[in-house]
C-alpha cells in the first residue's frame, strides 16, 4: 500500500501536525519508503497466531481504590505556557 | 598517571572506600573534563553545583562509616529521565523550558544509593534515531576517529550522549534507554558496555515515553562489572509502573565472575544477513571461540522470524509513539505556538516543536492505527511479534542459555553520511538488536575488537527473560579475552 498527497494531508490532520504544501511531497516519499519496507510482513503466515498484548506474562497490578496523591496544583501548572488560578488557558472552544 | 575520571566505576568505588581520594575530588575531575570536552556536545545541561553538593554529602556519609553502594560515583543522565528541578528536554524543542516537579524512578534509585549527578546527556529526539543526529540540540560527537582521519563520527543513538560521555571519561557511567537498540548500538560504536535489561526489570515511571511496550532503561559504562553495579541500583520494583516486575534484584556484580563453563551458547544462522562484512563475520567467529575456550558449548540455532522483526517494529513503535506523543499539545508544558483556534494551536505547536524523524514516526503510527488499516498493519505486526518471541522460547527450551550475535552491521559512520531521503537506511542499524526488544529479552553489547580503521566493534549476547546474570558472566569472558578497547588521544581537549 502507498499513500497519496491527499492521504498525507489527512494523516497530518489526524496527528494534529500542520504541514505546509511544500512538505507534502517529501513526506509522501518518506512515508511510502517506510510502507514499502513493512510490506514484506504480508508474506508471513499468521493464521491462528494470537497478537501479542504483553511481552512478559504478568497479572495486571491492582491497588486499593484510595486517594494516594494530590494537592499539587502549583506543581502541576508550573510548566504550563498560560495559566490562571490553577487552570490551563486555551483558545475559546465553545462559542 | 591515571587521572581520577579514567578509573573504572568499580575502581573509583574501591578508592573512595579506602579514602585514597574524596568524592569531591572525583566529581571535580569529571567537571574539569566535561568543561574541556564541550566540542563533543555530550552534555545538554551540566549541573556542577548539584554535583558538588551531592559529592560532599557522600563524603560526609563515607567519613561517618555510613557509605551507600554508589556513594560519590559521578554519573551522567540521559535527558529522557525526568530530574526534579533540572530541565528535561528529551532532545526535543517541544519540551524546551520543561522542568519536572518529580524524579524518575531509575534516577531516584541511583541518588538513594549515593550517586552524583553531573548533568543531562544528549540523545536523539524522543529517543528516535540511531546516530544522535535527530537531537534538536545538535549532534553529539564520538570521541573515536578513524585512524589518520579527522572526520567526525556519530556516537550512535539514541543514547549517543551517554555513550560519548562514558567513552570520553566524562562520567563513570550513564543511564540510557533502549527501545530498538538505543543502548547497545551506541555502546558498540564507542567501545563501551551497555545492557538493555529484560522488559520490566527497571521502572519506566518518570522516563519520557517513546514506545511503552518496548522501552527499557539500562546503563552504559566502561566495563561489564560497572554495568552490573549500575543495573543493581537502577532496577527494582515500583508500583507506579504496572509493567515493572515484582521480582527481587539479583546480585548482578556477583554474577560477573561466574564464567561460562557448562553453558550452551546459540549462534542464530538468520543473523548471517546478506551483505554482512567479512570483518563482522570474523568478529562473531572470534567471540564464539572466546566463549568455547572458556568452557561453553557453541551450537547453531534457528530463529526463523528474525527478518520480520525490523519491519514489525516500524509498525508497533510508531503506533505507540503516535499515542504517547499526543500529550505534547502546547497546553500543559513545553512549547506553545498560537493558532486561530484550539486545533490550530495544537497543529502549529506540534509542527514547530517536533523534528522531521519524530513527525514521520507519529504520522506512520497514526496511519497504521487509522480506520481500515488497523488489522492489516498493527494487529498483523503484533501477531508477528508473538512469532518472534516464540522463536526465542523454542531456542531456550532446547537448552540454549544465551545467544551470541554481532551488535551492529558496521562500525560507527560519519556525521551526515546516512542522511538520504530514505529513512529505512538508518533503521537498518538496529537489525541485530531490535528482535530483543520485540521479545522483551535482556541483551548486552560488549566491545570485542577494532575494525581495520581502528574503530570499536561490539558483540551482543541475548539472554532468557530476567537472566541478566548469565549475560554479565558471558560478556565478562569476552571482555577479558578481547581486552578493553583503548581510546586514542583526547583530540577534543
Amino acid at each position: 500500500m502507498s499513500v497519496d498527497a491527499t492521504t498525507v494531508r489527512r494523516i497530518a490532520h489526524l496527528a494534529r501536525i500542520a504541514v505546509s504544501e511544500d512538505e507534502v511531497a517529501p513526506l509522501q516519499g518518506e512515508l511510502n519508503a517506510i510502507l514499502a519496507f513493512v510490506e514484506q510482513l504480508g508474506a508471513v503466515d499468521v493464521t491462528g497466531v494470537e497478537p501479542m498484548t504483553s511481552v512478559t506474562p504478568m497479572a495486571m497490578k491492582k491497588r486499593a481504590d484510595v486517594v494516594t496523591d494530590g494537592a499539587k496544583a502549583d506543581a502541576i501548572v508550573a510548566n504550563a505556557p498560560e495559566t490562571e488560578d490553577h487552570y490551563f488557558l486555551v483558545p475559546k472552544v465553545v462559542e | 598517571m591515571t587521572t581520577l575520571n579514567e578509573l573504572t566505576l568499580a575502581e573509583a568505588r574501591d578508592g573512595l572506600k579506602a579514602k585514597n581520594f574524596s568524592a569531591a575530588d572525583l566529581t571535580r575531575a569529571h567537571l574539569d573534563a566535561m568543561e574541556k570536552a564541550r566540542a563533543l556536545n555530550a552534555y545538554l545541561v551540566e549541573t556542577p553545583d548539584r554535583a558538588l553538593a551531592m559529592a560532599e554529602a557522600a563524603d560526609a556519609r563515607i567519613a561517618a562509616g555510613e557509605a551507600r553502594p554508589l556513594d560519590g560515583i559521578p554519573l551522567g543522565i540521559k535527558d529522557l529521565f525526568c530530574t526534579e528541578g533540572v530541565a528535561t528536554t528529551a532532545g526535543s524543542k517541544i519540551l524546551e523550558g520543561f522542568t519536572p516537579a518529580y524524579e524518575s524512578a531509575v534516577t531516584a534509585n541511583l541518588w538513594r544509593d549515593g550517586a552524583v549527578m553531573l548533568g543531562k546527556l544528549n540523545l536523539d529526539e524522543f529517543a528516535m534515531g540511531s546516530s544522535n543526529e535527530t537531537s534538536a540540540y545538535g549532534d553529539a560527537v564520538s570521541p573515536w576517529r578513524r585512524a589518520g582521519s579527522e572526520t567526525k563520527l556519530v556516537p550512535g543513538g539514541s543514547s549517543g550522549g551517554s555513550a560519548a560521555a562514558v567513552a570520553a571519561h566524562l562520567c563513570l557511567g550513564a543511564t540510557a534507554t533502549d527501545t530498538g537498540g538505543s543502548i547497545r548500538q551506541p555502546a558498540a560504536f564507542t567501545g563501551t558496555v551497555g545492557i538493555k535489561p529484560t522488559y520490566g526489570r527497571c521502572s519506566r515511571w518518570g522516563t519520557v515515553a517513546y514506545a511503552s511496550s518496548l522501552d527499557q532503561a539500562g546503563p552504559i559504562a566502561r566495563t561489564v562489572r560497572d554495568c552490573a553495579i549500575l543495573l543493581g541500583s537502577m532496577a527494582g520494583q515500583d508500583s507506579r509502573d504496572t509493567t515493572c516486575a515484582d521480582l527481587p534484584v539479583p546480585d548482578f556484580e556477583a554474577a560477573v565472575a561466574r564464567g561460562v563453563k557448562g553453558l550452551t551458547i546459540g549462534i542464530p544462522k538468520e543473523y548471517r544477513v546478506e551483505g554482512m562484512s567479512a570483518e563482522i563475520q570474523a568478529l562473531w567467529d572470534r567471540g564464539a571461540e572466546m566463549l568455547r575456550d572458556a568452557g561453553a558449548t557453541i551450537r547453531e540455532i534457528s530463529l526463523p522470524h528474525t527478518q520480520y522483526a525490523l519491519p514489525a517494529y516500524y509498525i508497533v513503535a510508531p503506533a505507540e509513539a503516535s499515542s504517547n506523543l499526543a500529550r505534547y499539545d502546547g497546553v500543559r508544558y513545553g512549547l506553545r505556538v498560537p493558532g486561530k483556534d484550539i486545533a490550530g494551536l495544537y497543529e502549529n505547536t506540534r509542527a514547530a516543536g517536533f523534528g522531521r524523524e519524530v513527525k514521520r514516526r507519529i504520522m506512520i503510527g497514526t496511519y497504521v492505527l487509522s480506520a481500515g488499516y488497523y488489522d492489516a498493519y498493527y494487529v498483523r505486526a503484533q501477531r508477528i511479534r508473538t512469532l518472534i518471541k516464540r522463536d526465542f522460547e523454542e531456542a531456550y527450551a532446547s537448552g540454549i542459555d544465551a545467544i551470541l550475535t554481532p551488535a551492529t552491521p558496521s562500525a560507527a559512520f560519519g556525521i551526515g553520511e546516512k542522511g538520504s531521503g530514505d529513512p529505512v537506511e538508518m533503521y537498518l542499524q538496529d537489525v541485530f538488536t531490535i528482535t530483543v526488544n520485540m521479545a522483551g529479552l535482556p541483551g548486552i553489547s560488549v566491545p570485542a575488537g577494532l575494525d581495520a580503521q581502528g574503530l570499536p566493534l561490539g558483540l551482543q549476547l541475548i539472554g532468557r527473560p530476567f537472566d541478566e546474570e548469565t549475560l554479565f558472566a558471558a560478556a565478562q569472558v569476552i571482555e577479558e579475552a578481547a581486552g578493553r578497547t583503548k581510546l586514542p588521544a583526547a583530540w577534543w581537549a
